[in-house]
């Protein structure tokens, strides 16, 4: 080995790594061309189509190309992310607490962000379903079954997912119906339905693939809207819906991010991008990937026919809003924590 | 070694010496049942899965744009973090392996420790400095510097877990090789530089070469510093096994297991070189033990 | 110069003692002063000052904080299952690596250099990738998860999975820090041992055993460490049920992920110390073994 050969090797190493630095620095300063949607754990499949509907349009009318870039993840987590300085320009989370969490903690979003856009800033709503085994072997019916001693029920985890928070309101509003209101009995109620949960996940997505890929639990409380893509990605024959007599209507809100869209100069796309969601068009795409449409005139009645019938009581009446069943429920220290108590 | 030939082949020596068949059978049996358990099913899953789809699906994975840019991604930081740890192993190893000095030993375990820090925790400390909620945040953002989630996070975090390898393989070389050479290189009238590159560089090539291997394994592969700080922007700052969880959790398991297999590919390019280097090379590179 | 295994004779590490006036050793080598530079601000800025605003963070929670969240009881679910695991499997290692070790170095064999070489593929292949493979050999619909299910045994999602994944990742350390000293091993003793009349146990546990277990005690630990801190492979695999099979880094990216910044920097500072504690361990025993044993 010639003295040559190490200086080249060594000159080429401090060449590579100097230009990788410097292509780092150039492609970490963000082109204007560009949004980034974080968003939560089963809207994938939906913004990849919404995505290439807007981005056609956009440069329709503008002649703009632009590129959308997505972030998937539970709710809470997601939520935590921009907190740190994830820099979005849009937030389609699963429920208004993560985004008023973001609102109060970075400050980048002002605290009414909810009264922006028509409609609670949602552009869609859905529902919380059970999904079980083909014909269903279990018997599961309605929320009360889910208690029962040997059923094992898949959800995620509260904290960080914004379903899991869903169905654990759903749950709690299907008991204060069914007891009357009976604190003690409706705390029993939930505690013995989480003593049925072999299997916490992050997000709602990490708990689909330990229900339907890796064949763990008897029932699954799932998104409407994943539930619908189960059946489509691993086949009819394989699970059954099942509709329970009363479900919440979960609002999953969008957002601009003022802070960011203002200091990257996207304000105009992030906010078109937002109202565009609202257009038959987009609402169309929605209805497609099961999620039900705020305006169903647009959307294909056969996509429309698949959303069963059911009693939807919504988070403001039951709960009176998110901060208070956030306090209440999902805070450290809140019924969550205290009814959750694995008996291994 | 221990088949040297007896001086007398007394058959209780024998006895003593070797396995009888039996034991023989068993010993072999365990540990070829336990490699198969757990190192050869795991692998031999990841392409059974890549390909279960057929080749067209294969080929389609690993080919989409976001799979070929978390590759790039992936090929980046490797080449950011790995030349840096290259130059700071070097010096690391110089100042350690020939040099007598207090607190020598102190400096030793804490070039050591990101190998037994979780990684987890690698990501999270630079979360806690330069989030935007960190002791660092607020000066990073009024002069519009991103490092988490973007490509300084994931490099810095990539720096971090693999801080000890290049280190880690050259001191104990250059301990075992001594300064006799460049000290004679010296009295002879050549210059420092001259010295390093002439005599210190050829003797450790192998082994620094070695380090810089596992180096690199370990960058590209490196899933839970980098997952605490990535953000996880598809196409942006997702890293190929950052790519594959987000894949797996899309029920995609034949794209997920598609970019496995390419990283299960470069491991076994990296086993390979390894094993190369081993052969042929086994005199110029110590000690095997402690990677 | 210098040949092949002149880390186990060397004692040039640790040989004479400084002189009482200066914290160094005076030698004509230049050089010492600019790489000692590079490779303190290296590790302050990588390492060290990272480490310390963890400590900082930890610290900022407060006496009663930091000890409800130590003693809360999912935190201590958390690091038990780690370090139980951790240990479990290390000592499964150890006494499988040990094996392996023998196998290779004493036994001849056809495909020995290829199960030579496979053994460091835990180093090589990247943790995410082993653990979506474990999760979907081990899961009830698996290669091997599908064996176990009539008996009713249950490997991924439970702590036995956790456990799985840990002696993957594990497996080289014992091997590899065992296998030299079974190559160096004199074979002489081993000979003279048979010769005196010695059993074959009794040659094993009084001349063979005793000569590895520095190196054997060291394997162990770089498992364990390893284990313990491990994150990539086990989460696919783990299930991550609270109480049950939540390991403990996980634990920090869920308090991360709940806003909880203290809460995970008091556990990461626990492991980290214990982490430090392991690393010390690592080079004691090997100066130990240095100085006693010449090897290792």
């Amino acid at each position: 080995m010639t003295r040559e050969r190490i200086r080249r090797i060594i000159q080429a190493a401090l060449i590579v790594g100097a230009f990788s630095i410097c292509f780092g620095i150039v492609s970490g300063a963000r082109a204007q061309g560009e949004l980034l949607n974080v968003s939560y754990d089963p809207t994938r499949e939906l913004y990849r189509a919404i995505n290439t509907a807007f981005t056609a349009e956009w440069q329709n009318k503008t002649g703009q190309k632009l590129t959308i870039r997505q972030s998937h993840g539970g709710s809470g987590a997601q939520a935590r992310t921009v907190i740190d300085g994830l820099n979005a320009d849009v937030l389609t989370l699963a429920l208004a607490g993560d985004i008023d969490a973001v609102a109060e903690r970075s400050k980048k979003i002002p605290l009414d962000w909810q009264k922006r856009l028509p409609q609670n800033s949602s552009p869609y709503t859905s529902t919380i379903v059970f999904l079980t085994r083909k014909g269903n072997p279990k018997a599961v019916k309605d929320w009360g079954d889910l208690a029962k001693p040997g059923i094992s029920v898949i959800t995620p985890n509260p904290k960080t997912s914004g379903g899991a928070r869903w169905n654990y309101l759903a749950a709690w509003a299907w008991a204060e119906k069914a007891y009357g209101k009976d604190e003690a009995k409706v705390r029993e109620y939930i505690a013995a339905v989480l003593k049925n949960v072999p299997v916490l996940d992050t997000g709602a997505r990490g708990s689909t693939t330990t229900f339907a890929q890796r064949g763990q639990g008897d029932v699954f409380l799932s998104w409407e809207n994943e539930a619908f893509l189960v059946l489509q990605e691993f086949g009819a024959d394989k699970f059954d819906i099942v509709v329970p007599s009363l479900s919440i209507l979960a609002e999953p809100p969008v957002t601009i991010v003022d802070g960011n869209v203002d200091a990257k100069g996207t304000r105009a796309a992030a906010q078109a991008y937002l109202e565009f969601l609202y257009t038959p068009a987009a609402q169309a795409i929605i209805a497609k990937n099961f999620y039900r449409p705020r305006n169903t005139e647009a959307a294909a009645p056969e996509d429309l026919a698949r959303f069963p019938k059911l009693e939807l009581i919504t988070i403001d009446t039951v709960f009176g809003g998110w901060t208070k069943a956030q306090k209440e429920h999902f805070a450290d220290g809140g019924t969550f924590d205290q009814l959750y108590k694995p008996a291994r | 070694m221990s088949d040297s030939p007896l001086p007398a082949a007394i058959y209780r020596t024998d006895r003593a010496l070797r396995d009888g068949f039996w034991i023989r059978a068993l010993l072999l049996t365990l540990a070829l049942g336990f490699l198969l358990l757990f190192l050869f099913l795991p692998l031999i899953a990841v392409f059974v899965e890549a390909f279960a789809k057929g080749y067209g699906l294969f080929l389609e994975s690993i080919t989409e744009p976001d799979a070929l840019s978390a590759v790039r991604l992936t090929l980046l930081v490797a080449a950011i973090a790995v030349p840096f740890n290259l130059v700071v192993g070097v010096a690391a190893a110089w100042a350690i392996a020939k040099f007598e000095f207090r607190g020598k030993s102190l400096l030793i375990s804490f070039i050591d420790l990101p190998f037994s820090v979780s990684p987890v925790i690698s990501g999270l400390v630079y979360v806690l400095l330069f989030g935007a909620q960190g002791f660092l945040g607020p000066w990073l953002k009024a002069h519009d510097i991103e490092i988490i989630f973007a490509l300084p996070g994931l490099v810095l975090a990539t720096i971090f877990v693999t801080f000890p390898f290049v280190a880690r393989e050259l001191i104990p070389h250059m301990q075992a090789l001594g300064s006799s050479d460049e000290e004679a290189a010296l009295t002879l009238g050549a210059s420092p530089w001259r010295t390093f590159l002439t005599i210190t560089l050829p003797n450790v090539k192998w082994s620094l070469f070695y380090g810089v291997l596992l180096c690199n394994a370990r960058a590209m592969g490196e899933f839970g510093a980098v997952t605490v700080v990535s953000g996880r922007i598809r196409g942006l700052t997702t890293t190929m096994p950052l790519h594959v969880e987000i894949l797996y959790n899309e029920y995609n398991s034949v794209a997920a297991f598609a970019v496995a297999s390419l990283l299960a590919g470069l491991a076994l390019v990296t086993l390979a070189l390894k094993t190369y280097l081993e052969w042929h090379f086994a005199d110029a590179i110590s000690a095997k033990s402690r990677h | 110069m210098a040949g092949p295994s002149i880390s186990f004779t060397s004692r040039r590490g640790d040989c004479v003692a400084v002189t009482a006036s200066s914290w160094r050793q005076p030698s004509i080598l230049p050089g010492f002063g600019l790489s000692l530079a590079i490779t303190i601000s290296a590790l302050s800025l990588i390492v060290l000052i990272p480490l310390a605003a963890l400590f900082l963070k930890a610290a900022s929670a407060g006496p009663a904080d930091i000890w409800a969240i130590i003693t809360s009881a999912r935190t201590q679910a958390a690091l038990r299952l780690s370090f139980g695991a951790a240990l479990f499997s290390a000592i499964l290692n150890a006494i499988f690596g040990l094996i392996i070790a023998w196998v290779l170095v004493r036994y001849r064999f056809p495909g020995r250099r290829l199960l030579d070489a496979a053994v460091d593929l835990p180093f090589a292949l990247p943790t995410a990738v082993a653990g979506i493979a474990l999760a979907s050999i081990y899961a009830p619909n698996g290669w091997i998860g599908a064996l176990l299910a009539p008996y009713n045994i249950k490997v991924a999602y439970t702590p036995l999975g956790v456990m799985v994944a840990l002696v993957f990742i594990g497996l080289p350390f014992v091997v590899r820090t065992v296998q030299p000293v079974l190559e160096e091993a004199d074979a002489d003793i081993e000979e003279a041992a048979a010769l005196l009349g010695a059993s074959r146990l009794r040659t094993i546990f009084r001349v063979i055993l005793p000569g590895i277990v520095p190196a054997l005690l060291t394997g162990f630990v770089l498992a364990f460490a390893r284990a313990v801190g491990e994150y990539g492979s086990v989460i696919f695999i783990a299930g991550n049920v609270p109480m049950f099979s939540e390991i403990a880094p996980l634990l920090i990216v869920i308090r991360l992920e709940q806003f909880d910044y203290a809460g995970a920097s008091v556990v990461a500072t626990i492991m980290l110390i214990v982490s430090f504690a392991l690393i010390l361990a690592i080079n004691g025993i090997q100066s130990w073994s240095r100085g006693r044993l010449g090897h290792v």
